[in-house]
């Protein structure tokens, strides 16, 4: 695993929330969460500082950062794209345009392409059933999306 | 106390509230069936995840089956521990285990000694009817510890070891579902984390998924190069449990057969780590001596307490967490490799042979000991002081494979002179014997008055942290001793807050100190085992003739011919070292 060195900003950023936390290994979840939002994704390195600052195993850090799909030690796409898993959005086919993604960048869900443009991930209801099947890109939405409009949406990124 | 009454098959049993159907059933004799349950009296080890569901029993009146390691008995309940619902469920559930274990048995180091295995016999499973994928893991193969994760079963008895006993927090479960699996942070392998090798977790494991690396082969490929003298050392914890793997009692004191068998299997010198254990307290008693001197002639730099460094484990430990605190242990050598280190020189020379024609084995109750083998400033220009570092257990194989009757073997004594050794080298075996050593040399050569009592029943026990006030004549002096690492990292953070009034500290790794190591035969949650090694540690002292360190005969000589006195130039060169900041730095 390559060593990325943390900036020093961040990394204050990081402890303060830590004992806004009260540095309780118990609020681990809430802090990562928020590291997440701070640094995109979780790499080694903040999780070792986590477990540090919370007097937690790095072990255990990553116990959890594994088990929640949520949490992700990939750093996201530029464009990252979330295709919904939810029930309606399942029947109407999402697994199909999921599959279609998945090919045409040819990365696997939680993966990002290798120019670092765009990554997958599935979501569960965006709550707009009545677009099934979504797809996000960024803060963009796209409804009644079909396999064949899969290329498009990417080209508009290129 | 508030109790509560219950029937369990049949039978009245009246236990405190809190007890738990499993313990219950075990006061009328029922032994529930179970598999990652394990709890070891008077340590902090408790593990009950409730997750294997083989203990299960039928709780009248519940609609579920209950798990008998996490029920607590409740007043009136009815229980049943072999219905037909139970025993079904029961083999149910261990089908399923085994359906996603590989069928190795015949060839794991295991066979024989495993739980998962004997609960299978047990339960008389004769087919796995269920078919599917099998969850494959990398292999993490490390100088001491071997983890073959196909072979778990998910029972987290490794985790409670290494997290709440140890406290070293190198193992979590990873993962979920399917894919969980127990390692290290960011999956790397045991030789990059921060374990510290003590073997706990490999003691605990009911299955092959955690082993000891065998270098028994290399072993004999050394006894039969005829170009190899080949030196066996022996650590004082193995001859009070090695017969325990040929069926004796445990407790049962084996040093003559040992000694016999390691002659038997061919080795040219059959040594013991006792007399290297005399000689570390040589070292390190005068060590503790001049520290104390310095402290009471008022040096404020001089670093008390003075903690023991025998044990590598504890070692390990203290440089991946302790960094800071890296000065105050002894800078003494651990006995294995004071031993190699004079071997290789005093002995090498009076073999007049090339240290690199010399190989030294040394038999350890311990997993570490492999690993501080083959740390680089234990080696002289690439040739390591002590070549191979074996367990107890792996001895006891070497043993079984030369169709060697040990029950029948005669006694036989150790070689001279690095088989002499004295009853103080003897308790090096169990927690709290070092200082007990130790004091009863610091004693006399401080005082300069014979000791009116050898045993020092007030540093013995099984207690996790236990303390004295020796009198040193008119000077009292505080002794602290911690056993497991947990414990350790207690009285080390009281150091660190300078609350600590200690002037020593014993500390060993693991629960009831080598008695109870990484190497030693499984003891299968049973501690009354460890006790009664304990028990062979202290009659062995008691039987010996000379019982004090400084008056083991070979130990004088080997300072008159070679050493010249303790902690001078010689003895630094050769049986002291230093220790490294391991800790992980995060780059910022």
């Amino acid at each position: 695993m390559a060593n990325i060195k943390l900036p020093a900003a961040k990394v204050d950023e990081l402890k303060e929330v830590c004992k806004k936390f009260d540095n309780d290994g118990g609020e681990l979840i809430n802090v990562l969460h928020a590291a997440q939002e701070m640094f995109g994704y979780l790499p080694a390195e903040v999780q070792e500082l986590v477990a540090e600052e919370l007097n937690v195993s790095v072990a255990h850090v990553y116990g959890v950062v594994t088990f929640y799909s949520f949490f992700s030690m990939i750093p996201k796409g530029q464009h990252p794209i979330s295709i919904c898993m939810g029930t309606a959005c399942y029947v109407r086919g999402a697994e199909k345009v999921l599959d279609e993604f998945k090919k045409h960048l040819n990365v696997k869900v939680g993966e990002t392409t290798d120019d670092g443009k765009f990554s997958i991930s599935c979501l569960r209801c965006v709550g707009a059933c009545g677009l099934a099947p979504v797809v996000t890109v960024g803060e963009r939405v796209y409804g009644r999306v079909a396999p064949e409009d899969v290329k498009g949406i990417i080209e508009e990124y290129l | 106390m508030d109790i509560v009454q219950l029937t369990i098959d049949n039978k009245k049993v009246v236990v405190e509230k809190g007890t738990t159907i499993l313990e219950a059933a075990k006061t009328i004799g029922v032994d529930i069936p179970s598999l990652c349950y394990m709890k070891l009296e008077d340590t902090n080890f408790e593990n009950k995840p409730g997750g294997c569901r083989v203990c299960v029993v039928e709780v009248e009146g519940r609609r579920n089956l209950a798990p008998a390691c996490k029920t607590e008995c409740s007043e009136g309940m009815t229980v049943n521990t072999h219905s037909v619902r139970v025993v079904n469920a029961r083999r149910t559930v261990m089908e399923l285990i085994l359906s996603d274990h590989p069928f190795e048995c015949l060839v794991c180091a295991k066979s024989g000694d495993c739980e998962l295995q004997s609960l299978a016999q047990k339960l008389g499973i004769r087919e796995i009817k269920y078919t599917g994928a099998k969850s494959t893991y990398k292999g993490d193969e490390s100088p001491a510890i071997i983890r073959d994760m196909d072979k778990c079963i998910m029972c987290r008895r490794c985790e409670t070891a290494c997290n709440d006993v140890q406290t070293v927090g190198v193992l979590s479960a990873i993962n979920r579902g399917f894919e969980s699996v127990v390692a290290p942070a960011f999956e790397m392998d045991l030789d990059h984390s921060t374990c510290t090798f003590c073997g706990q977790c490999v003691a605990v494991c009911p299955t092959g998924a955690l082993t000891e690396r065998d270098s028994s082969s290399k072993v004999m490929d050394a006894i039969v190069n005829p170009t190899k003298t080949v030196i066996v050392q022996t650590a004082p914890a193995v001859r009070a449990a090695l017969g325990e793997e040929f069926g004796m009692e445990p407790g049962t004191s084996v040093t003559g057969k040992m000694v016999s068998a390691l002659r038997k299997l061919g080795f040219d010198y059959v040594f013991d780590t006792d007399f290297a254990a005399d000689l570390t307290i040589m070292e390190e008693g005068t060590e503790l001596l001049d520290r104390l001197s310095k402290h009471l002639a008022g040096d404020k730099d001089v670093k008390l307490p003075i903690l023991t460094s025998c044990c590598p484990g504890w070692v390990n430990f203290f440089e991946h967490q302790f960094p800071e605190m890296i000065d105050i242990p002894s800078t003494a050598k651990s006995p294995q490799q004071m031993f190699g280190a004079i071997a290789k020189t005093y002995f090498a020379d009076q073999l007049k042979q090339k240290r690199e024609d010399v190989v030294v084995v040394s038999v350890m109750p311990c997993l570490a000991k492999k690993y501080e083998c083959s740390r680089e400033e234990f080696a002289v220009n690439g040739d390591p002081d002590v070549n191979i570092s074996i367990s107890t257990r792996e001895l006891a194989q070497m043993i079984r494979n030369a169709n060697l009757n040990f029950e029948a073997l005669d006694d036989e004594d150790f070689d001279k002179p690095l088989g002499e050794s004295t009853g103080a080298a003897v308790i090096f075996g169990t927690t709290g014997g070092v200082i007990e050593a130790a004091v009863r040399t610091a004693y006399e050569v401080h005082t300069k008055k014979p000791l009116e009592r050898l045993d020092f029943e007030e540093l013995r026990g099984m207690e996790g942290i236990r303390s004295a006030t020796i009198d040193f004549d008119g000077l009292p002096i505080n002794i602290g001793i911690a056993h497991g690492l947990g414990n350790a990292r207690k009285l080390l953070e009281d150091i660190k807050a300078g609350k600590s009034e200690f002037h020593a500290i014993e500390i060993m790794a693991c629960p009831g100190g080598c008695i109870g190591g990484g190497g030693q035969p499984y003891h299968h949650g049973n501690v009354d085992i460890l006790k009664k090694r304990q028990r062979a540690i202290y009659e062995e002292d008691k039987g010996k003739v000379l019982r004090k360190s400084h008056e083991n005969p070979f130990i004088q000589k080997l300072y008159a011919e070679f050493l010249g006195e303790p902690c001078g130039h010689k003895s630094h060169e050769l049986l002291h070292t230093h220790y490294y900041d391991k800790k992980k730095k995060i780059e910022i």
